[in-house]
């Protein structure tokens, strides 16, 4: 009871219930303010009206989502000092000041220009409304840098010193703070892999329709750029997270080691593909490896020994004191697993998709699809898939969109665990962290509110997307095709409805 | 005048201008039953502050960020202390921000009324609760030699700090009541107007007595002019309200916010969190603030962003500046 439910406990599933729940909208939110953005620019720079419809549907969906991040991201800026005061009077001098940044300077861009897009459609000019949509796009991409730099101080805390008088964290360096090599390469693996999730969503939305024959046009342009963006991030995510991984094998060993469950140093050191062992013995019992990966993982060549499990935890006795300063291995292990397995396939599908889906290259010309129809699933130059073998891809492809969620996901309770029982890696326990003066009850209360609260709010939120999902594109009106050309709308009918109203 | 000074007069600039926006949007939202008729009125009035409640509530989280930024310990302290209220608050906003975005995403009458009600809940409680914190902040509290708030929850509901909650809400009201009669157009305009007259009033009383309180306890020669100040604009409000001069009467209750909490901010100042247990245990700008180096680069960062924002938000208004009535609103439900 004591160890189950410790403040310290209670705090940290607080934390991680509401911040993972928070980061099922962040991903979808960067992604969709830019795709959408890009398809309102070809719909300003073309006139095609299928990049209207586009815009206008994605955009609903979009704010249906974003509502949910912007609402769930108020507690997040709350919550270190409500159940973290401790944490908070240590790290304020240098972690508070990216969190005041974020707010001040891409909270206020997001908002303000995300009510200017929803409600202008009959106020702006079509160039003005697409403008706000870009700086919505640009304030959720600040958002998250200034967010993930303040995360990767925690990782890998530079540019301050420790102030015995005061004891804490004193900022010394806010330059190094905002650009050392963990916050560059996080931030760059984060937003890829946000792209990765929105390209996702869009192909297997687009899949849904297409499938049944349903919007052929938006869809096809929808299913275009969502393949596009989904293989372009999958790439970036790709070599982001090796980067990342590289910085990590240098920084923290010992979340690295636990992510491979490698117990003791090898040289040269296996990936392992599948492991159960015995935590308290600190070995496996059951090993599948591959020789030498995990040498090129850390250090980009297939002989350098990887220091294990056991090892980093010596040395940490060492040089911090006795304890034990493992992570939860399994959790680590498979959640590493979890995020690269989900985030690929995600991008697998995309990449097969791609090639299934091309209009002209290595296609006889009797199996191009027009505009107006949805593309044939061609294999080869002459051949295509069967109908059976067609519905399983646009099935796989309709599912693949809540891929990239789950190994985001998984990639945040990595980390996050990975650095356990760290919460400023090599400077603050965790156990110091808690707010003393914050009572069980109280914790729990919370606990139970937020968790109770999201969990309805996500069954209201996922019904509204179904049925707006299900809709479809709307046709377009007179006033849809006709923006205002004057900012403020120039109707001369003081009774003209407005063209959005809550 | 030293950084974290500096800080002090910020961060308040932040709350008020929190207090000033989200006033009367808290206050809309109170409007929804005290003033509208049917269900096409409410909408109207939601719609008022359709385009710009979320830009309006970010100036809540540029305070909150700021003083973890600049007063960790006040930070600390605030939240770890008041923690069921600002639970409560937080409950609200989700609900009130996620009510605003879905109500009109379905058409069923049920689905529509319960957001409706969540709207004008949502927005009532952190009107008091916010007057209720304030009280607390300014009243002091009981706070021990570690920085750390021991007292209860029943300890926050004293006489001045539920007068403080009681005067956050009424005045929100009525900034929210003389908005409305601003923002629209037809019948529901001089409606508005009639209940800011009469809310207008029972704030005078209300904002006369809590003020006073707090000059009688803490307050000096400066903390008295702003008190005028901030009765006086009160006054002018109602009697721009009586003349039919919306704009100024919207100018006045803005003026009555920011001078209320400039003035409670005076009175707490060299303190941020004064303790009833020991003075000399109260946080202060001074033991509460981040390194100079720190307040640098915030000083900095917010001196070219707060400007900024103030630009284009401002513009936002411009772009929504037409009034709004039940024929303006949009025919479909999406």
């Amino acid at each position: 009871m004591e160890l189950a439910l410790a403040p310290e406990t209670l705090a940290r599933w607080q934390f991680g219930i509401t911040t993972v729940y928070h980061f099922l909208f962040v991903p979808l939110t960067i992604s969709l303010a830019a795709l959408v953005a890009g398809l309102e620019t070809a719909w300003v720079r073309t006139a095609k009206q299928k990049y209207l419809k586009a815009t206008k549907f994605w955009g609903k969906l979009f704010l249906i989502n974003i509502a949910m991040g912007v609402v769930t991201g108020i507690v997040q800026e709350f919550q270190f000092g409500m159940n973290w005061s401790d944490y908070s009077r240590f790290v304020g001098d240098v972690f508070g000041a990216p969190l005041a940044f974020e707010a001040l300077i891409a909270f206020f861009f997001e908002s303000t220009f995300i009510g200017l897009w929803i409600f202008g459609w009959d106020k702006l000019p079509k160039k003005i409304h697409c403008f706000c949509m870009w700086m919505v796009s640009i304030g959720t991409i600040l958002s998250a840098y200034f967010i993930l730099a303040a995360n990767s101080w925690m990782q890998h805390p530079v540019g301050y010193k420790y102030n015995a008088g005061t004891g804490r964290a004193e900022l010394t360096d806010f330059w190094k703070v905002l650009t050392q090599d963990t916050t560059m390469v996080v931030a760059f693996h984060t937003l890829t892999a946000a792209f990765l999730t929105g390209g996702a969503f869009m192909v297997g939305i687009a899949a849904f329709h297409l499938m049944r024959k349903k919007h052929i046009k938006v869809m096809r342009t929808s299913l275009r750029l969502g393949l596009v963006t989904l293989v372009i991030a999958g790439v970036l995510t790709a070599i982001s997270g090796d980067s990342l991984g590289k910085v990590m094998f240098r920084q923290q060993p010992m979340k690295m080691a636990a992510a491979e469950a490698l117990w003791d140093k090898e040289e040269p050191a296996p990936f392992s593909v599948f492991a159960y062992g015995d935590v308290e013995k600190g070995h496996n019992d059951v090993a599948i490896e591959i020789p030498g990966l995990l040498s090129f993982l850390a250090h980009s060549d297939f002989s350098s020994p990887v220091p294990g499990i056991n090892d980093v935890n010596k040395s940490e006795q060492q040089k911090f004191g006795p304890g034990d300063y493992r992570p939860n291995i399994p959790v680590a292990y498979w959640g590493f697993r979890w995020m690269i397995g989900f985030g690929m396939s995600s991008f697998a599908i995309g990449l097969a998709g791609l090639w299934l889906t091309r209009k002209k290259f290595w296609l006889s010309p009797g199996l191009r699809t027009g505009d107006e129809e949805p593309p044939r699933l061609a294999l080869t130059k002459n051949k295509v898939l069967g109908a059976r073998l067609s519905k399983a891809y646009w099935s796989l492809a309709f599912v693949t969109l809540g891929f990239p969620l789950i190994a985001n996901s998984w990639g945040w309770i990595f980390t996050e665990m990975g650095r356990q029982p760290w919460v400023v890696y090599g400077v603050l326990r965790t156990s110091d962290a808690v707010s003393p003066g914050v009572s069980q009850a109280e914790v729990l209360t919370s606990m139970i509110v937020f968790t109770t609260l999201y969990a309805i709010l996500a069954v209201v939120e996922v019904k509204l997307l179904v049925k707006y999902i299900k809709a479809g594109p709307q046709e377009l009106s007179d006033d849809d095709l006709n923006p205002p050309t004057r900012i403020g709308g120039d109707s001369a009918d003081a009774d003209r409805p407005m063209a959005f109203s809550y | 005048m030293q950084l974290h000074d500096v800080w002090f007069v910020l961060i308040a600039f932040l709350w008020v201008g929190y207090f000033f926006l989200e006033g009367f949007d808290f206050g809309i939202g109170v409007l929804t039953k005290l003033l509208a008729r049917d269900r096409r009125e409410r909408r109207v009035l939601i719609n008022t502050i359709g385009p710009v409640w979320d830009g309006n509530e970010v100036w809540l989280l540029s305070a909150a960020g700021g003083t973890f930024a600049a007063f960790p310990d006040w930070y600390a302290t605030l939240f770890s202390g008041f923690y069921l209220p600002v639970l409560l608050i937080l409950v609200c906003l989700i609900l009130r921000g996620v009510a605003f975005e879905y109500r009109v995403k379905r058409p069923e009458e049920r689905w529509q009324r319960n957001w409706e009600h969540t709207i004008f809940w949502t927005s009532l409680l952190p009107a008091v609760l916010w007057g209720v914190i304030f009280g607390n902040i300014v009243h002091g509290v009981k706070i021990n030699a570690h920085k750390e708030y021991v007292g209860g929850l029943l300890d926050l509901f004293h006489p001045y700090a539920l007068l403080g909650g009681l005067v956050t809400l009424v005045l929100f009201t009525f900034h929210g009541a003389v908005f409305a009669s601003l923002k629209t157009v037809g019948d529901i305009r001089e409606r508005a107007r009639r209940t800011a007259t009469a809310v207008g009033l029972i704030a005078a009383v209300l904002v006369t007595g809590f003020l006073g309180w707090t000059q009688a306890d803490k307050g000096d020669g400066a903390s008295l002019v702003v008190l005028v100040v901030a009765v006086a604009a009160l006054v002018a409000a109602l009697a721009a309200t009586r003349l039919g001069r919306e704009g100024w009467a919207f100018v006045f209750s803005g003026v009555t916010i920011v001078a209320a909490v400039a003035m409670l901010f005076l009175t707490l100042f060299p303190n941020v969190m004064p303790s009833t247990l020991n003075e000399s245990w109260s946080l202060t700008v001074g033991n509460a603030s981040s390194s100079p180096y720190t307040l640098k680069i915030m000083t900095w960062g917010a001196g070219f962003a707060a400007p900024l924002v103030m630009l284009y938000q401002g513009w936002t208004y411009w772009v929504f500046r037409k009034r709004i009535g039940t024929q303006h609103l949009a025919a479909d439900a999406h």
